[in-house]
């Protein structure tokens, strides 16, 4: 096409508005990996023999690991040797109250546009913030605790409720299921630990906000979430992170559980740094997310905005286990400039009349790569499982690309997989139509974005949705002239 | 309010429009009349400011602005409005919504606050009213597997809310039948008021029995080869375009 796609080859980066540093002292470990950064990390945190063990037994398996290489994402080999496991904000006593965190870490917070603040009662929603490796503050708690629900960091769950970690830790993802979930299981620092007792439906929205802080350090957090019988929870993730020239490793690892007729509802909005428009710096986002529908009638849907990160790689998934379960995955991609994104789901349909339902959006501007790589399965005795699986890609520009690659195996003659897939442009003439509307092009950019990604947007809790709209808008921003 | 002088456009090196004179007053309504291809749509694009037709010579003057030099946005700001030989459809995106994001860039232009939620829908509902539109069509996604009537009232909706100086209709009567044609029309002559002008662009001569010209251009091969009164219409549907031919002394081609 003619002047305006020219226009969108000269893709300008938008700024990246999170991007600053919180000048905050650091407790740190040296770069490096080895047994003894494992023991440091776990002496640091006072743990238990039981959970050293357990990091040691993951270590040495990653020892005999390799990097995967089968994403269609190309990057510089990470040395692991460089990065720092361990980087806690320096405080100088243990806290009684939020009133004594740091202020720095307050206004840092604050800029997130996340409020510690336990008067701001309104928003409704419980936030345990993360910054580098250490989980900062959980809200709400007492109001929580009052119904039985645990909502606090990692850290202090293996303290203080060793049998449910025991119990639940790697039980959806072992340590030995690939080779980012066993770094991660050796070194987590932090993350949060949710459990919603039996019958109980969470009143608020559960929510943790990760922040990486500090250079050259590695996050790797470790999420556990426990819905037993009857019970129901909307969880909440954000993330950020500063603008640095070096890459930074990102190796999370979130594991929910469904009990019978429990549902958990996980939503992200994934705004990790994504690197300059030349493509120098930015997040790399390895992350292991998986539930397990265990009991009967449970239910666990992710929904995903992935708008950072310069190379994500991750695919949130369902093991359909209990009879009549279902599993969701809605998601929205956008990359734009180089960043890279493979991205996708797995629907692991084992019990009778399950059911899933994927549906992915896929944004790519500049010169990015979007991929999206799904897989259903259906196993033998999965009578009547039902799939339905939706892709469609839309692309701003000709520099950039968009991939699917769904992939199907049903070892049962009853079930019904369907998958639909599309490809489209922004086309001059929507531009057009929209300029004649009085909309400049940035804002019919946006809306048509909005309008292609709302299904998955609709999945949002108003508080997310809001923002996630804004996010959209913004990492398109200078992708179209 | 527009003073078109000579204008010349083409299209990847196809001149289209040869040399268009135009003048049109407030409260005017001119009819733009010629056979298929003979550059109607595209003086209508080149008003709007489309970006690939490459304006050669001429000028535009729109309400004392040099209009050729503004965006595409800014003369949608400014007050000129098309509706769209052939709407284009956007996914996702609802008519309310699309046209809620119109008003307000329009107002923020002219330095307005934007329409409050409950403004906005009095507004609508008063304008839904005039091209007999319902909520239910409002609320899907803009054109999407709307019939061809469907989306030229939502034309025609659209330009009752955004209240434009200069409307121009292209072909806003083809793929109507007779009442959905009347309920246009009627909407466009409610909306015409002496500080607005309206620029109907079309094929026969039908539209103009309802919506009534000040004055009839016969557009051919890029230029306005005749002006009339409404009178012109009638005489070009009895005769023919072929009428025209034989006053520029072309060769008529046999229908044969
Ligand atoms: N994108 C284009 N590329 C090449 N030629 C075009 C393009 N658009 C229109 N034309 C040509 O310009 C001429 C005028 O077209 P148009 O303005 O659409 O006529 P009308 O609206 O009067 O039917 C036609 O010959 C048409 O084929
Ligand atoms: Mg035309």
């Amino acid at each position: 096409m003619s002047e305006m796609l020219n226009t969108l080859e000269q893709t300008a980066l938008s700024e990246y508005k999170y991007g600053w540093v919180t000048d905050i002292e650091a407790d740190e470990a040296p770069p490096g990996l080895n047994e003894d950064i494992v023991r440091f990390i776990s002496a640091k945190k006072n743990e238990p023999e039981w959970m050293l063990e357990w990091r040691l037994k993951a270590y040495r398996h990653w020892l005999k690991m390799s990097e995967p290489e089968w994403a269609n994402v190309k990057y510089p080999k990470v040395d692991y040797n460089a990065i720092k496991y361990y980087s806690a904000p320096k405080q100088k006593k243990t806290l009684n109250s939020l009133d004594e965190v740091d202020p720095e870490l307050r206004a840092t917070f604050e800029k997130l546009g996340i409020s510690l603040d336990e008067q701001k009662r309104l928003s409704n929603v419980a936030v345990d913030a993360v910054i580098d490796s250490v989980s900062i503050a959980t809200t709400f708690k007492k109001e929580l605790a009052e119904l039985g629900i645990i909502f606090c960091s990692m850290s202090e769950a293996v303290q203080e409720h060793p049998e449910l970690i025991k119990k639940w830790l790697g039980s959806v993802v072992p340590m030995t299921d690939n080779y980012f979930s066993a770094l991660n299981s050796a070194v987590f620092s932090d993350g949060s630990f949710c459990y919603i007792p039996k019958g109980v439906k969470s009143p608020m929205e559960l929510s943790t906000y990760f922040r990486i802080n500090a250079e050259n350090t590695g996050q790797f957090e470790r999420t556990l979430i426990v819905a037993e019988e009857g019970s129901f929870v909307s969880y909440l993730e954000g993330c950020t992170a500063p603008m640095r020239d070096e890459n930074q490793l990102h190796a999370a690892v979130v594991e929910i559980v469904a009990l019978d007729n429990a549902e958990v509802k996980y939503s992200t909005v994934q705004n990790w740094y994504p690197g300059d428009k030349e493509g120098k710096g930015g997040i790399y986002n390895f992350v292991t997310k998986r539930g397990i529908c265990a009991g009967v009638n449970s239910k666990i849907s992710w929904t995903q905005v992935e708008t950072g990160s310069a190379v994500t790689w991750k695919y949130p998934s369902v093991i359909l286990k209990g009879d009549n379960s279902q599993g969701e995955f809605y998601s929205v991609a956008v990359t734009n400039n180089h960043q890279q994104a493979d991205t996708g789901t797995k629907m692991m349909h084992i019990g009778k009349n399950t059911r899933s339902r994927i549906v992915s959006k896929g944004i790519s501007a500049g010169f990015s790569q979007n991929s999206y790589r799904g897989l259903v399965q259906v196993g033998k005795n999965a009578v009547n499982a039902r799939n339905f699986s939706q892709c469609d890609s839309l692309l701003l520009g000709d520099k950039c690309g968009a991939h699917t690659f769904p992939y199907i195996e049903v070892k049962n003659s009853t079930a019904q997989v369907e998958h639909e897939a599309t490809t489209s442009k922004i086309g001059e003439d929507q531009i057009f139509y929209c300029n004649q509307r009085g909309l400049d092009t940035e804002t019919a950019v946006a809306l048509i974005i909005n309008g292609f990604a709302k299904e998955v947007m609709n999945q949002l809790p108003m508080e997310f949705a809001v923002e996630a709209q804004k996010l959209l808008a913004i990492s398109l921003e200078g992708s179209v002239g | 309010m527009l003073s078109i002088k000579n204008l010349q456009a083409r299209i990847e090196e196809k001149e289209i429009l040869k040399g268009i004179n135009l003048d049109i007053k407030p409260g005017e309504v001119h009819a733009i009349m010629g056979p298929n291809g003979s550059g109607k749509s595209t003086l209508a694009s080149v008003l709007a400011g489309r970006a690939d037709y490459e304006v050669t010579a001429g000028s535009v003057e729109f309400l004392g602005k040099d209009l050729l030099e503004l965006s595409p946005e800014d003369r949608a700001r400014e007050g000129v409005f098309l509706a769209f030989q052939y709407p284009i459809e956007m996914p996702g995106v609802s008519t309310t919504n699309f046209v809620k994001t119109a008003v307000n860039e329009i107002r923020k232009y002219r330095g307005e606050e934007p329409m409050d939620a409950v403004a906005f829908l009095k507004l609508m509902k008063e304008r839904m009213k005039l091209v007999n539109i319902d909520q239910a069509l409002l609320s899907r996604s803009l054109n999407e597997g709307f019939s061809g009537g469907e989306k030229k009232r939502n034309e025609i909706f659209q330009m009752a809310m955004l209240e434009p100086k200069l409307a121009i209709l292209d072909e806003t009567d083809s793929g109507l039948d007779i009442d959905a044609l009347r309920i246009v029309a009627e909407g466009v002559n409610k909306l015409k008021s002496k500080d607005n002008a309206t620029l109907v662009i079309t094929h026969y001569q039908r539209l103009l029995d309802y919506i009534v010209p000040d004055y009839v251009h016969i557009l051919y091969k890029g230029r306005i080869v005749k002006t009339g009164g409404k009178e012109l219409a009638l005489e070009l549907e009895e005769k023919g375009y072929d009428f025209i031919k034989e006053e520029l002394g072309e060769e008529v081609e046999s229908p044969l």
